[in-house]
């Protein structure tokens, strides 16, 4: 039996810009045992709730990841607003669905990016991240930020997009889907890409449904559970239909997410041509009193935001599970049995947001 | 086949000039929202506070009877609540993005408002004359 040694991997690593730290115990350079450690970069912003008036979180929730913000922003509100029976605007709904969308599409470039980088693919990497700029600046043009939105609040959206931009959005759409198609036919069918990915960090259906689970590693896996099923914001009128992959291995991950791009440029186009006019939000009034598990489905899977308020300006409890977090035990199943050079290209295919999972 | 799946795109960006913008030659691209940095306007502030309460993180701080008010620009996190808030169009919201800094300094203004003379009583005093 070969002498067994624990390699640290992280918290500071090349291919991995974020602090998480495994303890990988190789025969070889074969891994056959992981010890995941988080903790570095924890802020406290659960307990800055009881501080902030709960329409001033908005702005800390929103600044608890810096790539999906705005689904934690809508995710929040979304909570705050069932506690306090706030029926949104639909013209709000829909816009919160498109810039949700946009933060999808930008997400999963950014993704793609990094993986190809983690591959060992640059000129894939550059250009990914060449297609999210332009995704960037439809988001800085609408909303004032390029990551940071800033533009849900409780009871609506403090900004609305003219029918000029959202004419321009919806002519821009068709060459950006030609592109990314070209992008995306690289991941999907190049033979490099292929030999690289395609059996390595398996997880079975039922096993990643055991572990808990979320986003496209689930999907990956071929559980068809993606949150914009359940209609919240304007996805009950779209017509969604999650994306499934059955191999569970890193390359059917990779292809939920290529995919998804696309789903959502139609996503996007659908919401433009079915956008009502009306008011962009609804005056709040009160303090919220009672509790609610609010869910939305970020690029990385569920994001859950539990609210408790107790009828002040002032929330009582906010808990925040992040899908990341939901995948680690999940990352821990998959990286026995990969080789030593393959365990960055395994730990980004859940795609770690580990300032999302410590907040 | 799937063996030359980039080549299209590499022969296409090989002709192409760079994607990326040439900053700092060129200035960095903002658009009409662009949340850059708050503005103050001392000459009209009435010192309310509504923006120093408003504000997420605390950046901003006023004191009504010094008449000073005050942002920390390293606090700032350039939400535009305040501006949003302002009642007397005191704060703006502008593109630029400050340069980068090493040294914490809050940047203190001076409140400069006066407040306009109450119109004389001369109606009241008429009509006070009228009624004697």
């Amino acid at each position: 039996m070969p002498k067994r040694i624990v390699v640290p991997f992280g918290p500071q690593h090349p291919v991995l810009p974020e602090p998480i730290h495994l303890d990988l115990v190789l025969e070889d350079e074969l891994v056959v045992d992981v010890v995941p450690s988080i903790g570095y970069i924890h802020r406290g912003l659960e307990q800055l709730v009881q501080k902030r008036e709960f329409t001033e979180y908005v702005y800390v929730a929103e600044r608890i990841c810096g790539i999906c913000s705005f689904m934690h922003a809508l995710c929040y509100c979304q909570g705050i607003e069932h506690i306090m029976k706030v029926e949104v605007p639909d013209r709000a709904k829909y816009l919160r669905t498109i810039w949700s969308e946009c933060s999808r599409l930008h997400s999963h470039l950014l993704w793609l990016g990094l993986f190809a980088d983690g591959m060992g693919f640059e000129n894939l990497f550059m250009r990914s991240w060449q297609l999210r700029e332009s995704v960037l600046d439809v988001l800085e043009d609408t909303t004032g930020g390029r990551v940071i939105q800033g533009t849900c609040k409780v009871g609506g959206i403090r900004r609305d997009i003219g029918q000029e931009k959202l004419d321009e959005m919806h002519r821009a759409l068709d060459p950006f889907e030609q592109q990314c198609r070209d992008l995306g036919d690289v991941f999907l069918n190049d033979e490099t890409v292929k030999y690289r990915l395609q059996g390595l960090g398996v997880i079975s259906k039922d096993e990643a449904y055991t572990l808990g689970a979320a986003g496209p590693t689930l999907r990956g896996s071929g559980v068809a559970v993606d949150l914009r099923e359940t209609g919240y914001a304007a996805y009950g009128d779209l017509g969604f239909k999650p994306i499934v992959e059955t191999a569970g291995d890193c390359y059917a991950r990779c292809a939920v997410r290529v995919k998804e791009v696309y789903a959502s440029i139609d996503l996007i186009r659908r919401a433009i041509d079915g956008i009502p006019e009306g008011p962009l939000d609804v005056k709040v009034k009160g303090a919220p009193d009672g509790e609610y598990f609010s869910r939305v489905e970020q690029p990385r899977g569920e994001v859950v935001h539990y609210l408790r308020g107790d009828g002040t300006k002032h929330l009582a409890r906010a808990r925040i599970r992040t899908p990341t977090l939901a995948n680690i035990p999940a990352l821990v199943k998959m990286l026995p049995g990969a080789q030593l050079a393959d365990v960055p290209v395994v730990v980004l295919s859940i795609d770690p947001c580990i300032s999302c999972t410590e907040r | 086949m799937g063996y030359f799946e980039m080549t299209r795109t590499v022969l296409r960006n090989l002709v192409r000039g760079p994607a990326t913008r040439q900053y700092p030659a060129v200035p960095a691209r903002t658009g009409p929202f662009t949340r850059g940095h708050v503005t103050f306007d001392p000459t009209t502030c009435r010192s309310c506070g509504l923006c120093s309460r408003r504000c997420p993180c605390e950046a901003i701080r006023i004191e009504k009877e010094e008449k000073v008010w005050e942002i920390d620009r390293m606090r700032c996190v350039a939400c535009g609540d305040c501006v949003e808030g302002c009642p007397f169009g005191s704060l703006t919201m502008e593109p630029e993005y400050f340069p980068p800094v090493v040294e914490h300094v809050v940047e203190r203004h001076t409140i400069t408002y006066v407040k306009p003379e109450k119109p004389e009583k001369k109606p009241k005093e008429e009509s006070a004359g009228t009624g004697a």
